[in-house]
């Protein structure tokens, strides 16, 4: 009983809602990218890899800007973090896309190659910049970091509501935008109706004139240039502008199981973002010891398993997988 | 005055080495419904996806209104007016009808499926449709479906009307109702193409019918000239008799004894109620129903696929003349008594054939086990499937060609050449000709007929009264799953069938 309150009293803070944002953040921007690729009927396995791509992507862009320039601006460095994270992930679905759409490559091999892939170009890229920026091997794109982190002035010193929704820098904002932006084309326009259709049933959207190789080239290329936003909120406003391989986690996985959680909609997974961040941390709040921390880390995937199960139990056409997920397409196959 | 609303001049198309369509031409006017018959495989489908922007032709010319066009597309298509509705449907199951209609239309202005939804009432009103716009699909009955795919082409603007195979799903109310609203589409001056199999359709509903063989352009023929003689010998290329044999059985004895058979789905319905009834040797068994009403139970009862609930099936071994119990056997050892099943489920290759293999692959899946060792046993396979292929005349590039590959009809005698050929005692045949055209229908029926005067007892499900009522034996009737009747076929109309058949039906109302 004492226990439980211990945890209660330590859980309903305003840090660890707060805590549970900032790790949800990634996990939304992931699980937003996911969702566009897998109704375009791709599952793409490759998030993971994608994100960290962008993440070293962004790192890239703002630590050549800032090693070249003695003052270097906040505002350009964001640009260039941007351009950079956009760029490698937005390479890395290029890749996948080529392999599973025009080479129709089986979706799930490609998809763990190029996770494995991604991590392996960010290690490198990331080691690469720590011999470049010196002795100490610690790289720090400083400027760039902090204005990332910077909040908005007046908002966040209200007490209580301050630091529950105005603490964060604009890419949480951002990714909250994206989710809604996105749910809404789904649901509300004609492109989220084409794109909906290729991911269900890609010879009926054929035969319907929607040309199914754009739409998967466009929202699976889209999907992954918006998850790698997740590894640049990581790298830069996580961990403030510094490196370190292999950092990222499983928060790409992570997003994945977001999706399934999410059951395909975005506006699922915002708050769902949320539990998954605060179940991320929850080990941290309760003083169990080591070993039964360990149990605790997989709560997310345990609660991804529940949704899994209720979900097929429950058998609504509206909650399951689009009908085509993992299966390519070609028009004259017979 | 009539106008060619399109002109197909020798168009050519080629799967890898099949040649699907070659040279050929086909016309169809402005106000006219225009049938377009062939056996299996000769084309028809091909042709009309051509015209729907499906395949690019290999060569040949497709002029629409007389000027030549290119379609390269579904949206060329669209565009010039000629809208298809497919055999398989193409619809997202997901989806409301409303936002499968609105799919890949671009119309002006904003997404809006309110508007979307008024227009297609206003079409169904015009030419007597009834459908519910907001309804799922996965909600829907097959007819349903079939209204929404022509609804969709309609609310497109189309003025050709390409129909493939329309009836082959629908019950004989839902077809009358088609056809008065295809009758309203030609009075509104729109050119309809219909694919068929069923000649008195053919022969009611069209104006003329042009016919293709294996891929070739025949001719066209105006349908008051037309007999059904006259319009399969086009087809087949010969004169087929139409007549079924049904020689008396010889030496019946019970095989089969089914006694109070009853089984629960999963859903705690009763599928089978207190099913009882003696299946003898030497005669074909016909089991009619309204569809789902416990015919694909019974067979899998029988073949040990589905457990029953209560009641016994007594099969009286001809070769050790024993009397075994099927209940609580295995399918396979059910099998190995000599009952075979050769089910046709709907999607053709759903149940016993694997669609990526080829015809020694799928003959071997009933003789993997008889192997030495670890090895199987491919040369007696192969020389199995070369005899198939040549007795049923199946048409296919190899016996290595994947069967997915292989029209519906070619399939169909793949599986049921399989299950005779491994000389069965109990034949269970459920929809073998579904799809089938004439010539390949008469195949399958001569196969049955054989396997009966071997001594085999043959189980038949079939959906055509008429032609139960001329190649069974006996009728026995289901409803609801009960036993509603066991008539002599010989003796026995169609509206008494069909009486037994919506008996149920009646109590219940």
């Amino acid at each position: 009983m004492e226990l439980i309150l211990t945890i209660l009293s330590k859980v309903f803070t305003v840090t660890f809602f707060q805590k549970a944002v900032t790790q949800g953040v990634p996990l939304l921007f992931g699980a937003t990218g996911e969702i566009l690729t897998e109704k375009a009927g791709n599952l793409n396995l490759g998030i993971p890899g994608i994100m960290y791509m962008g993440a070293v992507g962004g790192l890239t862009g703002a630590f050549f800007y800032e090693l070249n320039n003695p003052d270097p601006s906040g505002a350009v460095g964001v640009l260039l973090a941007f351009v950079g994270a956009l760029l490698f992930s937005a390479f890395g679905a290029f890749i996948y896309a080529l392999l599973t759409i025009t080479l129709r490559a089986n979706q799930n091999v490609t998809g763990l190659a190029l996770t494995t892939f991604g991590t392996g170009v960010g290690n490198f890229i990331g080691g690469s910049l720590s011999k470049i920026a010196g002795t100490s091997g610690q790289i720090t794109v400083y400027t760039t970091g902090q204005a990332f982190r910077t909040t908005i002035p007046g908002l966040s010193q209200i007490p209580v509501v301050g630091p529950l929704f105005f603490s964060y820098g604009f890419l949480t904002y951002l990714s909250l935008a994206l989710a809604l932006f996105f749910a809404y084309l789904l649901v509300r326009t004609r492109y989220g109706l084409n794109l909906r259709a290729v991911g269900e049933n890609p010879a009926t959207a054929d035969a319907a004139g929607i040309n199914v190789t754009r739409y998967k080239y466009f929202f699976t290329i889209l999907g992954g240039a918006v998850a790698g936003l997740g590894g640049l909120y990581f790298v830069m406003e996580y961990l403030g502008g510094t490196w370190q391989n292999n950092g990222f986690g499983d928060r790409g996985w992570l997003a994945i199981a977001l999706v399934i959680f999410a059951l395909w909609r975005p506006l699922r997974a915002i708050w769902g973002s949320f539990v998954f961040g605060g179940l991320y941390i929850l080990f941290a709040y309760i003083p169990l010891g080591d070993a039964a921390q360990e149990i605790l880390k997989m709560l997310p995937y345990l609660v991804t398993i529940l949704v899994l199960v209720v979900s097929s139990l429950r058998r609504r056409a509206e909650e399951q997988p689009p009908a085509s997920l993992g299966l390519s397409y070609f028009r004259e196959d017979r | 005055m009539e106008q060619n609303a399109i002109e197909c001049r020798n168009l050519t198309k080629r799967f890898g080495q099949v040649v699907a369509n070659n040279g050929v031409n086909l016309t169809v006017k402005k106000g006219e419904i225009l049938s377009l018959l062939g056996e299996n495989g000769s084309g028809k489908t091909t042709l009309m996806n051509m015209l729907s922007g499906i395949y690019y032709p290999d060569s040949g010319e497709i002029l629409v209104d007389g000027k030549p066009v290119t379609i390269r597309g579904p949206k060329d298509a669209f565009a010039l007016g000629i809208g298809m509705v497919h055999q398989h449907f193409k619809l997202v199951n997901v989806f409301t009808a409303a936002e499968n209609i609105a799919l890949g239309y671009e119309e002006k202005g904003r997404y809006d499926i309110r508007a979307v939804t008024a227009r297609v009432k206003e079409i169904c009103q015009r030419y007597g449709f009834e459908l519910d716009p907001d309804k799922k699909i996965y909600d829907m009955s097959v007819s349903e479906k079939q209204t929404v795919e022509i609804v969709k082409v309609l609310y497109r603007g189309a003025q050709i009307l390409i129909l493939d195979e329309p009836t082959a799903v629908l019950t004989p109310q839902e077809t009358d109702k088609l056809f008065a609203v295809l009758r309203n589409m030609k009075a509104d001056g729109k050119a309809v193409v219909i694919i068929t199999h069923k000649l008195h359709e053919v022969l009611t509903l069209s104006d003329r019918v042009s016919v293709l063989r294996k891929g070739e352009y025949v001719g066209t023929v105006n349908t008051a000239e037309a007999t059904a003689d006259s319009l399969t010998e086009m087809m087949v290329g010969q004169k087929v008799d139409l007549h079924l044999d049904r020689p008396l059985p010889k030496a019946p004895a019970p095989r089969l004894v089914l006694k109070d058979v009853s089984a629960v789905s999963a859903e705690g319905v009763h599928t089978l109620d207190k099913v009882s009834l003696t299946v003898f040797s030497g005669e074909i068994l016909g089991i009619a129903g309204v569809a789902g009403s416990g015919q694909k139970e019974l067979l899998e009862a029988i073949a040990g696929l589905q457990p029953i609930s209560e009641g016994s099936i007594c099969y009286d071994d001809v070769r050790t003349g024993a009397a075994e119990e099927l209940r609580g056997k295995t399918p396979l050892q059910i099998r190995d008594l000599g009952i075979h099943l050769s089910f046709v489920p709907e999607d053709r290759l759903g149940m016993g054939l694997v669609g990526s293999m080829g015809m020694t692959g799928n003959v071997m899946l009933r003789s993997y086990r008889s192997g030495k060792g670890i090895f199987t046993d491919r040369k007696a396979p192969r020389q199995l499937a070369q005899r198939l292929k040549e007795q049923l005349d199946i048409v296919t590039p190899g016996v290595n060609y994947p069967v997915r590959r292989l029209s519906g009809g070619n399939v169909q005698k793949v599986l049921v050449g399989r299950e005779i050929a491994a000389a069965p005692t109990v034949l269970m045949a459920a929809y073998p000709v579904r799809g089938l055209d004439i010539n390949s229908s008469y195949t399958i029926y001569d196969l049955l007929n054989q396997q009966k005067e071997k001594g085999v007892a043959v189980i038949y499900v079939g959906e055509d009264l008429d032609v139960m009522l001329e190649l069974c034996d006996r009728i026995a009737v289901l409803c609801g799953g009960k036993l509603t009747g066991l008539v002599d076929a010989r003796k026995t109309t169609k509206a008494q069938v069909g009486t037994l058949m919506a008996r149920q039906e009646k109590e219940d109302a």
